[in-house]
């Protein structure tokens, strides 16, 4: 029975507008927008569609999904059990709310552990907050496991994960003996979205809530300091080109660019 | 005691030394002390002294077959054992293919941090600050490192490169890889290359870029004759290249490409963040677009309202006049 560990987490709606998305100098946090509900974030939900399209295939595979945060992320687990995982693992522990990548790392790699034993670890090759890509590649690292990083298509069959990677100018596929880590990109295909049946379905799904007293480790050292977070200054004056015409416009532009030097 | 910089360096695909290589020197160099490459690869020997020529004082070179193709398997032992031979401060490389995936996996090796895809430094006392793009580009962050070495992979053109003095030169050292085919759990089965259509987006000084607001893949054709035209390279949004309506080598973005032309024509673009953290170093963007409210606008030197189709056929037009007559 295949068992695959999705890895999940909650972020602020990057799709909120610019005039909305401030942050809190002070207290080096970004302010959510008012009305504008927190997301899973992007490719989390891509992996949680790898392992579907995994299951879909081999039927008897079990999901989990696993997510370490405060009470919200509750949200970004019941979405990915709508989407059709099997069940949820989610770390609450006010400890390491705030834990920088290397802390989740550790916590998230403990807790897997006791989910032993799994056939794969699937990630988001970055969460679109921070958009590090740090903590993938770095559970493999402290479970002794491969890992192949930015997957657009990932195969599972007897022991072995063939994944196609995205290159700079290209593809590569990559096999590995599993258990392994894989963290997937956006050119794998759009989450599939759950329907109202699903929603209702996974409301019958097993959240575990777990302390790091449960997962039996203490509070692991924080590694990095974020000094500063704050919204650069985009000075920019916008000239909108007129004109009683698109064709006038678009000789306008060209004009202008020439002034300028540009073309 | 740690100090000095090594720069774990790499060529590129038609054999030369990456051109963020003599970037990542300039910063080792400019936050002070000793500036060490080690140059991995195979047949990367012969680009050992492109290094010192920048401003390197050693280059540890690794010239194998197994390194030919990156593995991280192969790539993050042997960069471990040069860091604890070398006892840097600070670890560079640039945010590649290959430093994407080594730097987190150095990083656990050495029970240290890195910071990604940074864009800047300065040093507080003996602390290295490195600033980054983050929430997709809306916002930036200032990291330090608690312990050592301080990692940080950098983007590429964030940083001016290192003075080139031919009269340079760096002390050279040949190590073995010492890794062999069992140590690499990892099997490349088959690369595939997809050539991005035209000039390359990295290199070129103009850039016109298409997204959903064409309609379809036959928007392309005009915005490659308008490249054409300009003498620069196409680009394309993540929403298109999703949807199949142009390669994925030619797509900009956080994720794609990130690029530095000296104009950037957005075509049909409505300036998600994820695609204008691919342009956030661009300084005259012009945008085309059908929608007056899109956010790119706030973002550009240049805004055309109106039919995408028409302005491009008119702007093409008076642009290839104009280059024509002088």
């Amino acid at each position: 029975m295949p068992h695959i560990i999705c890895l999940a987490k909650q972020v602020p709606d990057p799709e909120t507008p610019a005039s909305q998305f401030r942050v809190d100098e002070a207290a080096r946090k970004v302010l959510p927008a008012p009305g504008i509900q927190p997301v899973p974030s992007q490719f989390d939900t891509i992996g949680v569609e790898a392992a579907l399209r995994i299951k879909d295939k081999q039927p008897d595979t079990v999901i989990t999904v696993l997510s370490l945060g405060p009470d919200s992320f509750r949200d970004t687990i019941k979405h990915c059990l709508a989407m059709g995982a099997d069940e949820g693992v989610h770390i609450n522990d006010p400890a390491v709310n705030a834990a920088d990548h290397w802390q989740t790392a550790e916590v998230l790699a403990a807790a897997i552990k006791k989910l032993e034993p799994f056939d794969l670890i699937i990630a988001g090759r970055q969460a679109v907050d921070w958009d590090m890509g740090i903590v993938g590649s770095t559970i493999a690292e402290i479970l002794g496991i491969p890992v192949i990083t930015i997957a657009k298509d990932i195969q599972h069959n007897d022991g072995r994960v063939t994944v196609e990677r995205v290159l700079l100018d290209g593809f590569e596929t990559v096999e590995a003996p599993t258990p392994a880590v894989v963290t997937v990109s956006n050119e794998l295909g759009e989450p599939r979205y759950p329907q109202l049946r699903q929603i209702m379905m996974a409301a019958k799904k097993e959240v575990k809530p777990w302390t790091l007293g449960e997962i039996g480790i203490s509070a692991p050292e924080k590694r990095i300091t974020l000094e500063a977070l704050f919204v650069p200054e985009t000075k920019v004056e916008t000239e909108f080109i007129d004109g009683d015409t698109p064709q006038e416009k678009g000789e306008k532009l060209a004009t202008r660019l020439r002034e300028a030097k540009l073309i | 005691m740690a100090s000095g910089t090594l720069v774990i360096g790499e060529a590129t695909e038609d054999g030369k030394l990456n051109p963020v290589v003599p970037e990542l020197i300039g910063i080792g160099s400019r936050l002070g002390g000793p500036v060490t490459v080690a140059l991995l690869g195979s047949g990367v020997e012969g680009q050992a002294q492109e290094a010192g020529v920048f401003g390197a004082s050693k280059v540890i070179v690794v010239d194998d077959a197994i390194l030919k193709d990156y593995q991280g398997d192969a790539y993050v032992p042997i960069a471990e054992r040069i860091a604890k031979e070398v006892e840097p401060a600070v670890i560079l490389m640039g945010q590649t293919m290959m430093g994407r995936d080594l730097a987190p996996r150095l990083a656990q090796r050495l029970g240290t941090a890195v910071a990604m895809d940074c864009v800047n430094f300065e040093m507080q006392g003996d602390k290295l600050v490195a600033e980054r793009p983050c929430y997709g580009g809306s916002a930036r962050a200032r990291y330090t490192i608690n312990g050592t070495p301080q990692i940080a992979t950098v983007r590429a053109k964030a940083q001016e490169p290192a003075e080139r003095d031919d009269s340079r030169k760096a002390e050279l050292v040949k190590q073995p890889a010492g890794v062999g085919e069992g140590d690499v759990r990892t099997r490349i089965v088959e690369r595939r290359k997809e050539k991005a259509e035209g000039v390359r987006l990295e290199d070129a000084k103009v850039v016109v870029s298409g997204g959903r607001g064409l309609g379809g893949p036959e928007g392309f054709k005009p915005l490659e004759e308008l490249a054409d035209v300009l003498g620069g390279a196409v680009g394309a949004s993540r929403a298109v290249c999703d949807l199949g309506w142009y390669p994925v080598a030619n797509q900009v973005g956080l994720t794609g490409k990130v690029v530095t032309p000296d104009l950037y024509i957005a075509v049909g673009i409505s300036g998600a963040s994820q695609h204008m953290a691919g342009i956030s170093s661009v300084k005259n963007i012009v945008a085309i677009n059908k929608d007056p409210d899109a956010s790119i606008f706030k973002s550009s030197r240049w805004a055309v309202v109106g039919d995408w189709k028409e302005i491009v056929s008119a702007f093409t037009e008076k642009a290839r006049q104009l280059k024509t007559s002088g």
